[in-house]
């Protein structure tokens, strides 16, 4: 087989894969591929076809050490472990600061319970004071979004994690069925789509979010 | 004319604390009228039961809908469209602004804000009070 009739051979196989499982072709497929296109260059070869022989033979070992390598970083382990101790850590920070706003809140209120036994200068200090109090609670609302954000990303993660383990071949396998039994791969939870959903982007970084008065001016502008 | 601190107003926020904290900055401004819903569809709802509310102040972040949506509804609904309607968030990129805006908003405020902002913005869709 010369490097033409090698080419045509490994882009029929390659477009009959693609066409059985679309663009997401496992790396084992495409390993046999490689297989059997060098197979097929036995016998006398020119220095064309060498150079097509060393690159597919240099494409093989990319392959294999990837997939060592991937199987060394234990897909599994970070879907089932890592991800959701994450997930809980953080909820658990929600939960501790919607606590601690609320503690704020309910001395807060007592406080102002007693402003009607104030004279008039101490009522109106006291009011002023509590104010800024409230106002400042709003990190609650905002940590609780940032931190949203932060689970949706690991979310995300969880779902090329999933893709890895679901696409690899023996390495993956081989981990998975050291698993304790009952611990299947889960596909990931699908979220609602909302129509206004790629206008939900939460808290902007404070150097590059906008400013009450940059929305006034922008708002003004719109009439 | 002079603004009715004994409007009903709406609130709406998915975080509870914000919705203690918008009503507590509401009564320290004078107006005590004040209900509370956690999403949109439970604000739509309420808007539609047959009370008279004289502002809706609303977080756009919620499910299963959001403020900008539950905006939408409201002008699109012959008996709430004219009903004054302030977009409360942290969501603060130009798009979003004008998605707002285009949507009918009367007034946006964003996160976090102060109480004078507060006053401010309601004052310009309400008049001085």
């Amino acid at each position: 087989m010369n490097q033409d009739d090698a080419e045509i051979a490994l882009q029929k196989r390659l477009d009959l894969i693609r066409a059985a499982r679309g663009n997401s072709v496992p790396l084992d497929d495409v390993a046999e591929v490689v297989r059997a296109i060098l197979d097929t260059m036995s016998g006398e070869i020119s220095s064309n076809e060498l150079r097509v022989y060393n690159e597919l033979e240099a494409l093989a070992v990319i392959i294999r050490k990837t997939k060592q390598e991937i199987a060394d970083i234990r897909p599994d382990e970070i879907k089932d472990d890592f991800l959701p101790t994450a997930a809980d850590e953080l909820d658990a920070i929600v939960q501790s600061t919607e606590t601690a706003a609320n503690t704020i809140l309910d001395a807060v209120e007592s406080i102002e319970a007693v402003i009607p036994n104030c004279d008039a200068a101490v009522a109106e200090a006291i009011t002023n004071a509590t104010m800024q109090i409230y106002e400042g609670c709003n990190f609650q609302d905002l940590t609780g979004q940032r931190i949203s954000k932060v689970v949706n990303t690991l979310k995300l993660i969880e779902t090329r994690v999933n893709g890895l383990v679901s696409a690899f071949g023996a390495e993956i396998e081989e981990v998975l069925r050291n698993r304790p039994e009952g611990e299947a791969v889960a596909a990931a939870p699908e979220t609602p789509v909302r129509e206004d959903a790629d206008l939900l982007n939460g808290p902007q970084h404070p150097e590059s979010a906008s400013s009450q008065d940059e929305i006034d001016r922008l708002l003004a502008s719109l009439g | 004319m002079a603004v009715d601190k004994n409007m009903r107003i709406l609130i709406v926020d998915d975080y509870k604390t914000m919705l203690r904290i918008i009503r507590n900055l509401l009564k320290q401004l004078g107006f005590n009228n004040i209900d509370e819903a956690i999403d949109g569809s439970s604000a739509l709802a309420m808007l539609r039961s047959g009370n008279t509310y004289g502002l809706v102040i609303s977080d756009w972040n919620m499910e299963p809908m959001t403020g900008l949506q539950l905006l939408r509804e409201v002008r699109a609904d012959a008996h709430l469209k004219a009903l004054p309607f302030i977009m409360v968030t942290a969501e603060s990129k130009t798009e979003n602004v004008i998605a707002a805006k285009e949507a009918g908003v009367s007034n946006y405020i964003v996160k976090p804000f102060n109480a004078e902002t507060l006053k401010t913005k309601m004052s310009s869709v309400l008049g001085d009070f």
